[in-house]
């Protein structure tokens, strides 16, 4: 049945508990893929560091991850581990998948942090006779972070943009449940375009809550 | 990394996919994968383009248009870049015909993607203008230049130079997200891939083939971008160099 | 009394709360070469600036060859002008820069005909005439196919001194056109500046700290101090019996410096 009204608000009073709670399995997708990401990225970034035999074959791994797509990636990590016996459910894949993929764009983020560190910090380290891990834990990690916390935000919230691509393994966050409502009732304009909504608003708001935190930063350093 | 190592890397990667392509196990994937190839290609070629052409003005808008016109570049580049591309893929595909508009999947994978890198991209063109050294604009001043005239001769030829990085990283974001188009039923190489996997479930040897096959399309825009640099780059004394 | 080239007229310019010139009177006179000096901060810069409209004037008026620059005249009032009029008056000024802004992905040829072709729409013949003669009489027509940063700064400097030439200017603005220079290149840089004042009827006002040279070259010094004219005379005068303390305590400091 052809409905002439491009926008129907009772259908939107009906969806929008249904959208609420796949918004619910978006943002838990995007925390847990960001804390993922944000210790892979860690690890590389750390492993390419200190241990100079690992540098190119992480790099190498680094510029793979970043040149290919996301989708590919969460199609392989979801149709691969099968073969080898371990079945993860389209969550699990596509959180991991994420997690992935923007852990090597953070381990640049932290190789570009830990490289600001003044070269003088590690000798007067040596200077003081402190351990590699020390030296790492207490001295370098401190400076090397608090610079790069705006950066590994832009990737948060590019993460949280890239969520919808889990709709492709049918996990049932915002997009896949706007398909499906829009599929039922052959109304896809408010479904699309309130998740399209948003994803705005959240954008804006992070991207607003990003400067401020730059900010404070600046505050902080110059004091 | 200087674009002769990247050159051997692109030649490494095609040999590979070339010497795996030919295993008689994994062979017959490739006439499929490669009609897959042209797809994404010509997709990233066109959205490439159209994504340089909405940057440009929507740069140039934002920084130099009336307050109008500057107002809806500014709301372009806010909705493109705050939601993802595959939601705007998908308001295209799935919403636009509502209104009555009905566009072929190739139109809306080109149209977008070419916008929601374009808004990416007007972001690259501001700022590289903006990135011109103040003493360019006072010195044309100085000769009495018009403002058209400046940005003409003396300021978007150094802004150009200075944008080629980042613009290779946008293009090869866009080729990233061609992959998308298979999910609103585009035959790209993406596509093809699924579809393969769906019947064969023989996921490693498709999958690797097809994350080389990006990786080399990858090396290429990379290459690409690296050459064009180094080519406007001549005469500029730019202390970026190679990187 | 003939009309002066340039005229300051109760000129103010503020930053904020700062005052940097505060209701500047000054003449300059057809073919007088003017050098300004003082402290930094005393507004000297900003003069030049002005002229040639690279700050905006917040009280007062100044006018070039008679005609108000940023003004102009309607219906008997003075109003702030138009784009074109503006233009019109500043094609009689140029300026050369403390740090040379070549165009850097232009030859020293093209720098210099860049304005004429596409401001005075001259011929491509006729502009890379004109340049290629002025090139010469800088000492650099050997280099009108190098780009600026195949170029030494004093070499540049030149350049940019053609090529604000280019353009037939009436008054030549120099904003301490050696302080960025190795001590090494600076001399080749006061000869062509030397040879300018010689040679050509050009009204000049510098912003220099080259003494030595403003004592030998200009017709008159200001010395500027906290957005006024604390002093002005003939070198000889100023630099030879400064009345105002302050310009003896600036001289004394600057000559200490040497």
């Amino acid at each position: 049945m052809e409905t002439e009204t491009l926008w129907d608000w009772s259908y939107v009073a009906e969806i929008l508990p249904i959208l609420a709670g796949a918004a619910v399995v978006t943002i838990e997708a995007t925390l847990i893929g960001f804390a993922l990401a944000a210790v892979i990225g860690l690890v590389l970034a750390i492993l390419r560091f200190a241990v100079p035999a690992l540098s190119w074959p992480v790099a190498a791994l680094v510029e793979f991850i970043r040149s290919t797509p996301l989708l590919i990636q969460i199609f392989f990590l979801f149709f691969v581990f099968p073969e080898f016996g371990i079945v993860l459910d389209a969550f699990t894949a596509g959180v991991l998948a994420l997690g992935l993929h923007y852990g090597a764009y953070c381990s640049e983020v932290y190789r570009a942090g830990l490289e600001a560190v003044p070269r003088g910090q590690w000798e007067a380290a040596i200077a003081l006779n402190l351990g590699q891990t020390t030296t790492f834990r207490d001295i370098i990690l401190p400076q090397a972070l608090p610079p790069i916390v705006p950066a590994l935000g832009n990737y948060l919230v590019a993460l949280f943009k890239e969520t919808p691509l889990l709709s492709a393994i049918a996990v049932l966050e915002l997009m896949q449940t706007a398909k499906i409502l829009g599929s039922e009732t052959f109304r896809y304009n408010e479904p699309i375009t309130l998740v399209g909504l948003f994803f705005l608003a959240m954008s804006l708001v992070s991207a607003a809550a990003i400067r401020l935190v730059e900010r404070y930063l600046k505050r902080r350093v110059a004091r | 990394m200087g674009v002769r190592s990247l050159v051997a890397i692109l030649a490494l990667t095609i040999a590979l996919i070339a010497v795996l392509g030919s295993q008689p196990q994994w062979a017959v994937f490739m006439p499929g994968l490669l009609e897959g190839t042209w797809i994404t290609v010509m997709v990233a070629l066109l959205g490439s383009a159209l994504a340089v052409v909405a940057g440009l003005a929507a740069g140039l808008a934002r920084l130099y248009a009336p307050t109008p016109i500057r107002w809806v570049a500014s709301t372009y580049v806010e909705v493109f870049r705050g939601t993802s591309a595959l939601v705007q893929l998908f308001w295209l595909f799935f919403v636009l015909p509502q209104f009555g508009l009905s566009l072929e999947p190739f139109t809306v994978a080109v149209l977008g993607l070419g916008l929601n890198v374009g808004a990416y991209g007007s972001e690259v063109v501001r700022g590289a203008i903006q990135a011109v050294p103040r003493g360019q604009w006072e010195a044309s001043t100085a000769l009495n230049m018009t403002r058209p005239q400046m940005l003409r001769r003396i300021i978007l030829p150094q802004a150009f130079v200075a944008m080629v990085p980042p613009w290779g990283n946008l293009f090869i974001e866009l080729l990233k997200s061609t992959a998308l188009v298979s999910l609103i039923t585009l035959g790209d190489l993406a596509f093809r891939a699924q579809q393969m996997n769906q019947t064969t479930m023989r996921t490693i040897p498709i999958f690797t083939l097809v994350l080389l096959i990006y990786l080399a399309i990858s090396l290429v825009i990379t290459i690409g971008m690296r050459s064009l640099e180094g080519r406007l780059g001549k005469g500029l004394a730019r202390g970026r160099g190679a990187r | 009394m003939t009309m002066p080239m340039v005229r300051f007229d109760k000129v103010t310019k503020r930053y904020g709360p700062l005052t940097v010139l505060d209701q500047l009177d000054l003449d300059v006179a057809r073919g007088e070469k003017v050098a300004i000096i003082g402290p930094s901060g005393s507004g000297k810069t900003t003069v030049l600036r002005m002229i040639m409209t690279l700050e905006r004037i917040d009280d007062g008026v100044i006018y070039v060859e008679g005609e108000p620059l940023t003004h102009m005249t309607r219906n008997g009032r003075l109003v702030p002008a138009d784009a074109r009029h503006i233009r019109q008056v500043r094609a009689k000024i140029g300026m050369v820069f403390q740090h040379f802004n070549l165009f850097p992905h232009m030859t020293a040829l093209a720098n210099c005909t860049e304005a004429p072709m596409t401001v005075l729409r001259l011929k491509r013949k006729e502009a890379e005439e004109r340049a290629g003669d002025l090139l010469a009489m800088v000492g650099l027509a050997d280099k009108r196919g190098h780009y600026p940063s195949q170029l030494s700064g004093g070499q540049q400097q030149r350049v940019a001194i053609a090529r604000a030439l280019a353009m037939r200017p009436k008054v030549m603005l120099f904003d301490e056109v050696t302080s960025a220079l190795d001590p090494e290149l600076v001399g080749e840089v006061l000869n062509v500046i030397r040879k300018l004042g010689a040679e050509h009827d050009l009204t000049m006002l510098m912003v220099t700290h080259q003494m030595g040279f403003a004592k030998e070259f200009a017709d008159r010094v200001c010395f500027f101090y906290q957005g006024r004219i604390a002093e002005q005379g003939s070198p000889s005068e100023l630099f030879g019996a400064p009345k105002n303390d302050r310009t003896r305590q600036f001289l004394r400091a600057v000559l200490e410096a040497g």
